[in-house]
């Protein structure tokens, strides 16, 4: 198991080749990217910031929790932090497994806990010039000045 | 753990509190550093929880739009009712954004 963030493209055959073993018969490999719209709003990039020494340690956790629950401690994880462009890799989570059940379900595992536990925070920009911070909840989205914009899940 | 701060070691165990009250840094992320910078120092009795903390910093945000945080002491998500202890690594955490 190993967690990362790091602040350089993230090389995504690396992991995959991080986390063979001669007993692997599946391999999972996520790769979660910017996207050009957020809520209706045509996005130009991210900033991505963490609370750095507790995001590694909860992250720690979550896979020590997927090895418990899907059998498997070939799992590694990158997320990037700074400022990146659309189609930019933002986070890689790659597992191995015996069979693929685990792999997935222990893939889906970690993203989904990732996603809702981990202190690591996203500023959106948009092509305004505007940009706001935005949760994974679906819910508001604060801008960085001026008044909150309600957005829809 | 909701539980007390640890005895100071050296205090004798009839000392009276050595302080009434402590400053404790509080490390703010995302809108809540936009708003409040990311390193604040914020005195509070002793004794005080994780909902005496939110209260202070809330009343320095009057009027702006800020996601209900969570708090972490030292490096764990903290309850409301978690008791604050000198020397405790504070944060406050809006709500997160990985992935």
């Amino acid at each position: 198991m190993r967690v990362a963030l790091i602040d350089r493209p993230i090389n995504v055959t690396a992991l995959v080749a991080e986390v063979a073993y001669p007993g692997t018969g599946a391999t999972t490999l996520f790769v979660g990217t910017v996207r050009d719209q957020h809520a209706g709003r045509a996005v130009t990039g991210i900033d991505y910031d963490a609370y750095a020494p507790m995001a590694l340690r909860e992250c720690e956790t979550i896979l020590a929790e997927a090895a418990e629950r899907f059998g498997t401690d070939r799992i590694v994880v990158e997320h990037r932090l700074g400022t990146l462009a659309v189609t930019e890799a933002s986070i890689a989570i790659a597992v191995a497994a015996p069979r693929r059940v685990a792999a997935l379900d222990a893939q889906r595992y970690v993203i989904e806990a990732i996603k809702a536990r981990v202190p690591i925070f996203k500023r959106e920009h948009y092509v305004d010039g505007t940009r706001a911070w935005v949760d994974n909840r679906g819910g508001s989205v604060v801008a960085t000045s001026g008044a909150p914009v309600e957005t829809t899940p | 753990m909701a539980g007390g701060c640890p005895a100071i070691p050296w205090a004798p165990a009839d000392a009276r509190p050595p302080r009434v009250a402590m400053t404790t840094t509080v490390l703010l992320f995302a809108s809540w550093a936009d708003a409040l910078g990311p390193r604040l120092a914020v005195e509070l009795p002793e004794g005080a929880q994780v909902a005496d903390l939110l209260r202070e910093l809330s009343s320095r945000t009057t009027g702006r739009a800020l996601p209900d945080p969570m708090v972490a002491i030292n490096q764990r998500y903290a309850p409301a009712a978690q008791v604050i202890c000198a020397g405790d690594e504070v944060a406050i955490i809006p709500p997160v954004a990985g992935g």
